[in-house]
């Protein structure tokens, strides 16, 4: 069979070399009439109209009607002002765009060769040179600041009531750390990570002792979030599309983001009248294999009050692991306990453990 | 007085002595292998160069064969990829990721870097600013040779078991540096490194050669004023190269050290493969930064030779000087000292302090007004021109389109705020494939549609080179256009499939279109291969100067021997773009036409330096009397 389809080709190629050889003698023996070429010269003016008629339609037609279908809602605070710099910055741009590709591909038509015409020998003109690098100077310099504005008010740093929560990236997944109820997420230490131990918890650490894993990436509404991002192993990046967050996670440093989102899951499947939306996050630093494959998924509560109870619901990482509370300093124990919430059954064996782990 | 005399005299009878001593011919190897003259060692690069570009198209098409027909089987390609697809017949996500990888390194390094510069700078260089040869044709020789062992290590670890390095072309630690980390991280990454030092070591070799040439050897009159905008291009593109190469090399080095001697200069608390690695203390970021002062300026590296040969076809064909010459030798000056202080615009939302990222948005976006310049001055030498559409006129046009359309958005990516929903997208990849790729692509191509006559004496198909154009120039923009929409809808990069969020569901349809594009626009490049290889052996025999060009190298013979003139090499009296002068017969006048012959098109200033002209000629002719 792929012997059969190999000859085809073969016999298509030769047939198609054949043509052009023929073609080629057939114009040597007409002679060198139409030597200089203007028919074709004409046939390409022509062809260059119609693409600048054409592209420049799709484009138009295309960004239009598909609007929908290209642009994702916004959901939070600085997004809408990111989106709105997008937008402004689109119009300069394809105004700027339309006027250049119009009259560029017009040019090349309307002063298509012609026998006997001279070209207009205009070699500089001050003027013209001046102005086209100065009006570019003066608008791109107003992009630019009202990007630095946007820039240096989205980078600053976030504010103390900020809800604090850490994303951890690792080969080919996500975890969330919550800080639990003391507000503070405790220490870790990469040289402390295990099978169970993933976020390499410092359980030496007093504000270690109530904080709580999570994989889902919950979030109140309207309050400001600062996301402390690392990762595990090799890069990873943070990307909430419908926030307009994007920061890559750097092993052996926290990066962070701060925002503010302003519309709650529910709001979101009123918005975009689908039942079942979600908010998701992504990986966009190549990590490997399975980049593709890290979704986390986002939901944002209605209330900070929703949140909260959200919060209290969940076990602390350490009530999960109990048989860690060996990890913990023998005077720490106790507020381990509480701060845990670990049951009365399982404690008085723990509590008079020795500590296991020094290291670091 | 006489110490010009003498020093002309000497200058010129080493030149005759050169051109007849090397007027016997070599065998096989010292002509076509181990050459030193710069038009075969351009030969060299530009076959190369080409055999590489359908090997990443290739790979492109294979990749895109995935995006667009996520659910195809490809089993008939076992023959071809064996291992790499899975039983049900599917690319493996991790081989997804070395072709995406080996095509961005193929592409930027292996045809726009050696295939362009190495081509075009070999090529035009002595033959543009009136010299025998390059300065050091030994070190041009070495310069291929080191490309050739680059290629060669490079093309192997396309074949080894454990995959070619599959990064990203970034080649961004941890995961280039860990072995754990993917398979294309092992024996893939070394080659990769290996195959790079040869490549940086090549790069330099002919920086070097160009700048030495450009600096010292121009013929006589050959001011720099009145070079070529195509040298100039090739002069700034080769300084650059030698400020930015040596750092990636160093950066190069660092990632060695830390793969294999245990240092950490960029590894730092990583718990992989269920072991902490020991490694404390380096900082990924210090790559980043190491590798964007290369990768930004070799943007330009790319670039810049695209449009200056742009140039040089622009002007030919429209018969019109270039408009503002010194607008373009400036902001071309402009563009090279400014491409070494954007290159954090790559890194705004990497971890980066964000101050810097304020400065580099106020760099990255000053960088943009020479660029516009550029653009209209291209537009400008189109007004009121006498527009003749060469295969070669065509493809320059087609990148200034694709530089206006790619550059544009560069104003939307360069600002940090814009940039933080834009990094990483498929806007991203839209934006540099127009800007970079595509226009420097094309760039090449009509270097070799322009300069193929003088190459090889023959004449490429003009037909076969619009059919060429227009599916190309339309393919490009199907495939890179539709992308800034996937892009603004925040589709990432490098993902094998986006079939596991909600939220990058859609786009099927563009994605098959882009699929369909991008198979249509490697199919077409074959029509210029058979063009290209037809033409060589039994293409129409090629005037001196077909194209009417005002440039030196169209003063030379048919097929120019070694030494480039038969005779003495022409001096040069006037600037390259002396086209449909007022009151001028011929719609151009070489360089090399003294303003004496010319009188009834002389401008004011110049009938004043035909004084100076007279002067010259006297003593040339003075010493061909004493001969």
């Amino acid at each position: 069979m792929s012997l059969i389809i190999g000859l085809g080709v073969v016999l298509v190629l030769a047939i198609l070399y054949l043509i052009f050889r023929i073609g080629n003698l057939v114009e040597l023996v007409k002679g060198k009439k139409d030597d200089d070429g203007s028919t074709w010269n004409t046939v390409n003016a022509y062809l260059m109209l119609f693409f600048m008629i054409g592209g420049l339609g799709w484009f138009f037609w295309y960004s239009y009607v598909h609007f929908e279908g290209y642009t994702l809602p916004v959901a939070s605070e600085h997004g809408a002002v990111t989106d709105y710099l997008f937008w402004v910055t689109m119009a300069v741009t394809v105004v700027a765009f339309a006027i250049i590709f119009i009259v560029m591909f017009w040019f090349t038509f309307k002063y298509r060769y012609e026998e006997g015409r001279k070209a207009t020998f205009f070699a500089d003109d001050h003027k013209l040179e001046i102005a086209w690098t100065v009006i570019p100077a003066i608008v791109l310099a107003l992009l630019i600041f009202s990007g630095l504005k946007a820039w240096n008010d989205i980078t600053g740093p976030a504010s103390k009531e900020a809800v604090v929560i850490e994303l951890v990236g690792q080969q080919f997944l996500w975890t969330a750390r919550y800080p639990g109820g003391d507000k503070h997420l405790g220490k870790h230490n990469y040289k402390m990570i295990d099978a169970s131990n993933e976020f390499g918890l410092d359980l030496r650490d007093v504000n270690t002792l109530d904080d709580f894993k999570s994989l889902e990436l919950h979030l109140p509404k309207g309050r400001e979030v600062q996301l402390m991002i690392r990762a595990k192993d090799v890069l990873h990046s943070v990307f909430l599309p419908h926030f307009r967050v994007k920061m890559d996670a750097v092993p052996g440093m926290y990066t962070t983001f701060k925002f503010i989102p302003t519309k709650s899951t529910a709001d979101m499947r009123t918005e975009t009248g689908n039942p079942n939306f979600n908010y998701e996050m992504a990986c966009t630093e190549i990590c490997g294999r399975g980049h593709f494959s890290m979704r986390f998924p986002v939901f944002v509560h209605d209330t900070f009050e929703d949140y909260e109870k959200w919060m209290s619901s969940q076990e602390a990482w350490l009530k999960q692991n109990p048989d860690y509370l060996k990890r913990v300093p023998v005077e720490l124990r106790e507020a381990a306990i509480i701060k845990a919430g670990i049951p009365m059954d399982s404690q008085e064996a723990i509590l008079a453990a020795p500590v296991t782990v020094t290291s670091n | 007085m006489a110490t010009i005399d003498l020093h002309t005299h000497t200058s010129t009878e080493h030149h005759d002595d050169h051109g007849h001593d090397h007027a016997h011919h070599g065998n096989f190897w010292t002509n076509y292998v181990f050459c030193e003259d710069h038009k075969v060692i351009a030969k060299q690069f530009l076959i190369t160069g080409m055999a590489w570009a359908l090997i990443g198209g290739t790979l492109s098409v294979l990749f895109r064969l995935q995006l667009g027909f996520p659910n195809a089987d490809l089993s008939w390609l076992k023959p071809i990829l064996g291992g790499w697809l899975t039983p049900e017949g599917k690319i493996d996500p991790e081989f997804y990721l070395a072709l995406v990888t080996m095509h961005g390194t193929i592409m930027v390094f292996f045809v726009l870097t050696a295939g362009l510069s190495g081509t075009f700078s070999n090529f035009l260089i002595p033959l543009q600013i009136g010299a025998r040869d390059m300065a050091s044709g030994f070190m041009n020789m070495l310069s291929y040779w080191f490309f050739f062992i680059s290629s060669c290590i490079m093309f192997i670890s396309l074949f080894i078991s454990t995959g070619p390095a599959s990064g990203g072309w970034v080649i961004y630690p941890p995961l280039s540096a860990l072995p754990q980390a993917m398979q294309g991280s092992g024996l893939g990454m070394t080659l990769w490194l290996v195959a790079m030092v040869f490549f940086i070591v090549s790069s330099l070799l002919g920086s070097i050669n160009y700048i030495t040439t450009v600096i010292n050897m121009r013929t006589k009159g050959m001011s720099f004023t009145k070079l070529p905008l195509t040298i100039w291009a090739f002069f700034f593109t080769a300084i650059i190269g030698i400020l930015s190469f040596p750092v990636l090399f160093a950066a190069a080095l660092l990632l060695v050290f830390d793969r294999s001697f245990g240092t950490s200069f960029y590894l730092s608390d990583i718990y992989i493969g269920g072991e902490a690695l020991p490694n404390q203390g380096g900082s990924p970021i210090l790559f980043q930064h190491l590798f964007w002062f290369l990768g930004h300026p070799e943007v330009y590296i790319v670039l810049l030779p695209a449009l200056g040969i742009t140039s040089e076809i622009i002007a030919t064909n429209s018969r019109k000087p270039i408009f503002g010459y010194k607008a373009m030798v400036g902001s071309m000056l402009f563009i090279a000292i400014l491409s070494f202080v954007v290159w954090a615009h790559h890194m705004f939302v990497t971890g980066m302090n964000p101050f810097l990222g304020s400065i580099f948005t106020l760099l990255t976006l000053i960088i943009a007004v020479p660029s516009a310049v550029k653009i209209f001055n291209y537009v400008t030498t189109l007004w009121k021109g006498n527009i003749k559409f060469t295969a070669a006129m065509l493809f320059s046009i087609g990148l200034v389109s694709f530089f206006l359309t790619g550059g544009i958005t560069g104003i939307f990516l360069g600002n940090s705020a814009i940039d933080i929903q834009l990094h990483d997208t498929y806007f991203v990849v839209a934006h540099f494939h127009l800007v970079m790729g595509s226009a420097s692509f094309f760039g090449m191509v009509a270097g070799v549609y322009h300069w193929f006559p003088k190459m090889f004496g023959r004449m490429m198909n003009e037909k076969l080179g619009y059919v060429h154009f227009w599916f190309t120039f339309v393919g490009v923009y199907l495939v890179f256009f539709p992308m800034h929409y996937i892009g603004i809808a925040g589709f990432p990069r490098r993902y094998y499939s986006w079939t596991n969020f909600e939220t990058f569901s859609g786009f099927a349809d563009l994605n098959m279109l882009v699929s369909i594009a991008a198979i249509m626009t490697l199919a077409a490049q074959f029509l210029f291969l058979f063009n290209f290889i037809y033409s060589i052996f039994r293409g129409k025999q090629a005037s001196a100067n077909p194209w009417n060009s005002t440039t030196l190298e169209w003063t030379t013979p048919r097929l120019p021997g070694h030494g480039n003139w038969p005779g003495e090499i022409p001096t040069v009296y006037r600037w390259p773009y002396d086209y449909s002068k007022p009151g001028s017969k011929e719609d151009f006048i070489p360089q090399h036409i003294p303003y004496s012959e010319t009188p009834e098109s002389n401008l004011a200033h110049e009938n004043d330096l035909i004084k100076l002209e007279m002067s010259e000629d006297a003593m040339t002719v003075e010493k061909d009397h004493t001969h």
